[in-house]
């Protein structure tokens, strides 16, 4: 249906402009109408063409409304059909004289040809009218016991748009459950598919203020109605074949025997030619085995080869939507894809967001067997004359670097970009070496020999200027020149308008001052001068600040803004485990090629059936960080980069330890002055220090007060069976997650995690499933209260790499979810986890 | 569950549009239009918007085919590759009904795109996508335009170029349209297309290669006889265990081991495992049998070399040759070969080999390139194309990085590297005069043709 009337725009000069010919249809109609002159159906032909062609191009042909009811009294099909697009059209801008095509349509709704009866059906049930519902109970009621199965099919549809033109009409004709018995007895796969699709969109638009509705909606997933269309599944079409194994990956079966029938039933489905319906196919296997991480790693494997055939074979589009899915399965597991490399080279005639995704996957899977070549490789497209992907790809590789432990023959590389003397590929490689020093101070060295030689009036970008600055800042003691440069730089204050520079240079300055006072004091003073006159608000910040901490105590201000720092371990992911596992779970959707979990970009009433809206209450303080994350995500690789260099805190181990670098976080990301936030959290922490130790729990939650001691007490011989936890697991919404640091201890104990099972059982807290493998762990834990039959649920994800532990509480009793977090963590700080 | 679905020209004009829903507000097609055309990205300043994007909470999806954009709008977190699909399988209904797919065939015939419409999609469900069922449902009947001033469309439609062997009005004919004198020909089409893509090093070792390929059927058989596709005997799937790369275990044996390979939904695989042989019903229309992927070696059909040489005064010199290693008896068509040369080269001058006949060479100021056209190459040959470079500027002594990669395209009909043959094609009889046509045919691809400097 076009758009009627799109009177703003001008049309082009080989459209019609409307009015004129509008009228001249108008009147040629009329003359048609009563005529029963042979060959008038042909005239009308020509005629309704005209006017649906109007009607595509967003001319406004309503008014012709009366005269095209008119002629419709025909029994020409092809005059017929273009009516009914007519009317379904406007109708809704013309209530009142829709009423006169009721006549027409409930007439033909019982002609004896079941084309023209499915066809009125349709049409009637299209008008979206909500005066004429009336009109359209009966007529659907009896296409809904039609003889014919393509009648049926329109009515249950039909049924559909009754809904969401008048939702009480429908129920009250009591029509879901009319489709019910209709599901499971219709011989035409394709009403059982059409019935399947109107009950899920009833029953989840319902089930938000119906109990009964949202028992319905479960009900859906009950094992007979699921192994009912699983052993009809290829008598049905393509696309119904996805919707059913979209029903099927929320299935949760009883036993692990249930699981292998399933999937020995719906292998031959990996070989489809539709990619729709592999990857709906895989989101089952997937989620199946989520629980049995052996079978879980074979799916992988099995996936893997029709996944790649999809990637090469059908049109870019589809190809992208596939390497989508594939870019998600080879991010949750590397190590899986690492001889697989190959197959993400980029070829040259590739889009950009085909590119982009193949780099980031062969940063992912770069290990110590295979790293050579993908940075052979990517040094390739580095010098390629597509200068989006060049920097792609430096960065890429400078991600590599940051994630091995054999970095010597990258930083070569890294250094041999420097020599290539294309602007943007040193500005790329600058931010890098910075980020690199960060994390191996050792190689500084051979850096600064390199950089040394780089004349900072070649640099033009900000955020490769910032780079530079900072390291003529951290290392000025190793750089002969590092005071003279940064002298004319601050002389020079005027021609550099990013506020990230300037920032950087009063900074770098500082250091510089405290190492070699005599000669970097006259630039300190101009730039502190031209700071302090700063427009902006940040730099005139931190130019008074700096200014008044030296007047105050040099010594204090050294330790301040320089103090001895340890390698950072790890940069941050931008992307949350939880955010990650929630676009998992929305396997074969759109959150998978956006990146971003579906309560980000949908409107809450297009929600899809099945996604438990309350547990987004809980995740309300997430999703802000992480979308803003996310977005960080988008422009740079690294978090690191849209940091000021000096927040390199080591994640542990030191006085800056992993809570203060969490505080500054908000702080850093939003690109303010990370000096400030070095002060405020320090002092912050000290005085909190002593609290922090007693209560392990202020660390994670830093702002709730600690929780009132436990008197909660675990049944140390609790049971759950594996198919109850799967369950409860998806029901419950999380009512507690936290993040917590784990020691180094921790990390090394985890060498063999059946201890920490061991232990962990010892305090009542039950393993029921483990996954992963190093440096990422996962567990399930259970417990349940000694007195009484209510579970708590625990998924806890350790990085050792990270060193990090994610835990997601649920709990049947929500109020007892503090205490027993409590419990939990105490019987992981006694394991000397954290 | 798709909201809209409209077909725009290139220039964003409206050629059909469809509410199903109703729930995306009115100048979707707009906003879509103007977000695709102007897509920015980064510092990218000709980005290309993806195949899928969402503006305040509507998802935009949209292929490209003909020059057409095909597009569907939901607000629901669908799965992308079903509507993806499915855009594509309209526009293939849409190509089988009115026999070719351009602006012109939509313009004259959108009653019939209409009325298709309607039954392929109800409420934004998908009802049925075959154009065999379809067609109890379709009364209009199509409009022909001029197959002949229609860009090719698809790999199979180059077999409408040159090549007498194929009548040429056979990939254009609608399945629904009757032949001049009432009577339908009775014929059947298996394409076996191969995209190639290859990637050889400086020294000219192959560093990755692979190739993609389809058996495309279109069938015009009345009755929907049974069908049997005979393919190799010695035809392996799958590389068990092995690492995809490894090419030691290949070499020698005449066994063609795909990768991989997936079919369509009619195919019966009962006896594949036995004799390798693929039965259907063909359904009417055009469809892919089945898709595979190879990573086996194979002998490249072109060998290409390239080398630039830096000389005084602001001069270089580039030589590229290519090297055709395919029988005298195929000869390769459409040749262009593209290398990207330093940003600083002002002109370029060239020397195209004595009496070489439908070649050109030419230096594309915009973008630094050169491009060499050749119209035809015999297997066997061997060309070479030398260029001298004027600089604007001094190098920086590392020309070889600013320049390069070659990549190629190319189409070389009747040939087809991978080695997969249909050995016969078997129409069930209905009786002793039913012998209806039967083309089978080859072509191979340039998809990725890459040879570095």
């Amino acid at each position: 249906m076009a758009p009627p009337a799109r009177s703003s725009q001008s049309s082009s000069p080989s459209q019609p402009s409307g009015k004129g010919e509008v009228s001249d249809l108008k009147s040629q109609l009329r003359q048609l109408a009563g005529s029963r002159a042979p060959g008038v159906d042909d005239s009308k032909r020509d005629l309704f063409k005209k006017v649906i062609s109007y009607m595509t191009i967003g001319i406004d042909v309503s008014s012709l409304f009366g005269e095209m009811v008119m002629c419709s009294a025909t029994s020409d099909v092809v005059l017929k059909k273009m009516c009914y697009l007519y009317v379904g059209n406007y109708a809704k801008v013309n209530p009142d004289l829709a009423l006169l095509t009721i006549n027409f349509l409930q007439r033909d709704c019982k002609d004896e040809d079941p084309m023209i009866r499915g066809l009125a059906l349709r049409s009637l049930s299209s008008l979206r009218v909500p005066n004429l519902v009336e009109y359209l109970v009966g007529p659907l009621g009896s296409g809904l016991k039609d003889s014919n199965s393509y009648v049926r099919m329109v009515a249950v549809i039909g049924v559909l748009k009754l809904y969401h033109i008048s939702s009480a009409t429908c129920m009250d004709a009591d029509f879901p459950s009319i489709l019910k018995n209709l599901m499971i007895n219709d011989c035409d796969t394709q009403v059982v598919a059409n019935c399947l699709s109107t009950l899920q969109e009833i029953w989840t638009a319902e089930g938000s203020n119906s109990e009964e509705a949202s028992r319905e909606r479960d009900a859906l997933l009950c094992k007979p109605l699921i192994y009912y269309l699983l052993n009809r599944i290829k008598e049905f079409s393509e696309w119904a074949q996805c919707l059913i194994l979209e029903l099927v990956a929320k299935y949760v079966p009883s036993g692990n025997n249930e699981i292998f029938d399933i999937m020995n039933l719906l292998e031959d489905r990996l070989q489809h030619a539709n990619g729709a319906l592999v990857l709906a196919t895989i989101k089952v296997f997937l989620q199946l085995t989520l629980l049995m991480t052996d079978v879980h790693q074979q799916v992988y494997e099995r996936i893997k080869a029709p996944l790649l055939t999809l990637v090469s074979s059908g049109s870019p589009e589809q190809s992208y939507a596939v390497l989508g899915h594939l870019h998600l399965l080879v991010m949750r597991a590397p190590m899986l894809f690492s001889s697989d490399y190959k197959h993400f080279y980029c070829q040259y005639n590739e889009p950009f967001y085909v590119k982009k995704l193949k780099l980031e996957m062969l940063t992912a899977i770069a290990n110590e067997s295979n790293t050579y070549e993908i940075v052979t490789e990517l040094c390739e497209y580095a010098a390629n004359v597509d200068v989006p992907i060049a920097r792609e790809s430096i960065r890429a590789v400078g991600k590599i670097a940051l994630q091995q432990y054999d970095v010597n023959a990258i930083v070569d590389r890294l250094l041999q970009f420097l020599e290539m003397e294309k602007d943007y590929v040193t500005a790329e490689t600058l931010v890098l070496v910075k980020d690199l020093l960060r994390k191996y101070p050792q190689w500084s060295h051979d850096c600064i020999a390199v950089v040394g030689n780089i004349s900072s009036k070649n640099i033009q970008e900000p955020k490769a200027k910032a780079a530079l600055i900072w390291m003529l800042g951290e290392y000025s003691q190793d750089m002969q020149d590092a005071p003279y440069i940064l002298e004319s730089l601050a002389e020079n204050w005027d021609d550099e308008h990013s506020p990230e520079v300037r920032l950087h240079l009063l900074t770098a300055l500082m250091k510089c001052f405290f190492k070699r006072p005599p000669e970097s004091q006259k630039a300190l003073g101009i730039a502190l001068a031209a700071g302090v006159a700063d427009f902006h608000q940040d730099v005139h910040d931190r130019a008074l600040f700096y200014y008044r901490l030296l007047r105050y105590n040099i010594s204090i201000a050294e330790r301040v803004v320089n103090p001895p720092k340890q390698a950072v371990s790890v940069f941050a992911d931008p992307q949350s485990s939880e955010i990650k596992d929630r676009i998992f779970d929305e396997f074969n959707s759109l959150s998978v090629l956006y990146q971003k979990p579906s309560y980000m970009f949908t409107d809450k009433e297009h929600r899809g059936p099945f996604e438990f809206s309350d547990e987004l209450g809980n995740l309300s303080i997430e999703p802000d960080v992480s979308a803003q994350h996310v977005e960080a995500d988008d422009e740079d690789l690294l978090l690191s980069t849209s940091e000021k260099g000096d927040v390199g805190f080591p994640l542990n181990g030191s006085s800056y330890s992993a809570p203060s670098y969490d505080s500054s976080k908000p702080l850093s990301a939003s690109n303010t002055s990370s000096d400030l936030a070095i002060l405020e959290t320090s002092v912050h922490h000290q005085a909190s220090a002593s609290l922090a130790i007693d209560d392990l729990l202020g660390l994670g939650l830093s702002t709730t007060p600690a929780p009132a001691p436990p008197t909660l007490s675990l049944n140390p011989k609790a049971i759950l069976d594996p198919g109850t936890f799967q369950q409860k697991w998806r029901q419950l919404p999380v009512s507690l997650s936290l993040e917590l640091n784990v020691s180094p201890r921790g990390v090394a104990a985890l060498t063999t995690p059946q201890a920490l099972i061991m232990h962990m059982q010892g305090n009542s807290i039950h393993c029921i499933a483990t996954g992963g493998q190093s440096p990422n762990f996962k567990f399930f834990f259970f417990a349940q209260k000694s007195e009484e039959l209510s579970n708590f649920l625990v998924e806890c994800i350790i990085s050792t790499s990270s060193s990090k532990a994610q835990m997601k509480i649920k709990a049947d009793d929500q109020n007892s979810s503090q205490a027993f977090s409590a419990l939990f963590v105490t019987a992981l700080s006694k394991f000397g986890m954290l | 569950m798709i909201s809209q679905f409209f077909i725009l020209s290139q220039r964003g004009d409206n050629i059909v549009f469809r509410d199903y829903r109703g729930e995306v507000q009115k100048g979707s097609t707009e906003i879509f239009f103007r977000k695709v055309k102007f897509w920015k990205e980064e510092e990218q300043e000709e980005a290309q918007a993806p195949p899928v994007f969402h503006v305040d909470g509507v998802n935009y999806f949209h292929v490209k085919i003909a020059g057409l954009l095909f597009v569907a709008t939901t607000r629901v977190n669908v799965s992308p590759s079903l509507v993806l699909e499915l855009l594509q399988r309209i526009a293939r209904v849409i190509k089988d009904y009115l026999g070719v797919l351009s602006e012109d065939s939509l313009r004259k015939n959108f009653v019939l795109v209409y009325e298709l419409l309607d039954e392929v999609v109800d409420f934004g469900y998908v009802q049925t996508t075959s154009t065999e069922v379809l067609k109890s449902y379709i009364f209009n009947e199509p409009i022909t335009v001029d197959a002949a001033r229609i860009p090719p469309l698809g790999p199979a439609s180059i077999f409408m170029q040159g090549s007498q062997r194929m009548p040429g009005t056979a990939v254009t004919k609608s399945v629904i349209a009757n032949e001049p004198g009432g009577k339908k020909r009775e014929e059947i089409f298996v394409d076996i297309i191969e995209k190639i893509s290859v990637t050889f090093s400086s020294s000219g070792y192959i560093l990755t290669s692979e190739i993609d390929g389809t058996i495309q059927m279109k069938s015009y058989l009345t009755g929907n006889p049974e069908i049997r596709v005979a393919l190799n005997d010695e035809l392996n799937i799958g590389r068990g265990g092995q690492s995809i790369y490894d090419y030691r275990s290949s070499t020698g044996s005449s066994a063609v081991i795909l990768d991989d390979c997936n079919f369509h939904e009619s195919v019966r695989l009962d006896s594949f495992d036995v004799d390798r042989t693929l039965s259907l019903v063909p359904p009417d229309g055009e469809f892919p049998v089945m898709n595979y992927r190879m990573t086996q070696e194979f002998k490249p059909p072109f060998r290409v070399n390239a080398l630039i040489e830096e000389a005084r005064n602001l001069k270089a010199e580039v030589t590229i040759k290519i090297r055709a290693e395919f029988p005298s008896n195929i000869t390769a068509n459409s040749i262009v070969v593209q290398m990207p040369l330093p940003k600083y080269t002002s002109r370029a001058t060239f020397e195209i080999e004595p009496g070489a006949a439908g070649q050109m060479a030419d230096f594309k100021e915009a973008n630094k390139k050169i491009e060499w056209n050749l119209k035809k190459i015999v297997g066997g040959s061997e060309h070479t194309l030398r260029a001298k470079l004027t600089f604007s500027q001094e190098s920086h002594g590392n020309i070889m990085k600013e320049s390069g990669p070659v990549n190629m395209t190319f189409i070389i009909p009747m040939y087809n590297a991978s080695g997969l043959q249909v050995k016969y094609l078997q129409i069930a009889k209905k009786s002793s005069t039913y012998n209806p046509y039967r083309w089978v045919r080859y072509v191979t691809q340039a998809n990725s043709y890459v040879a570095r400097l």
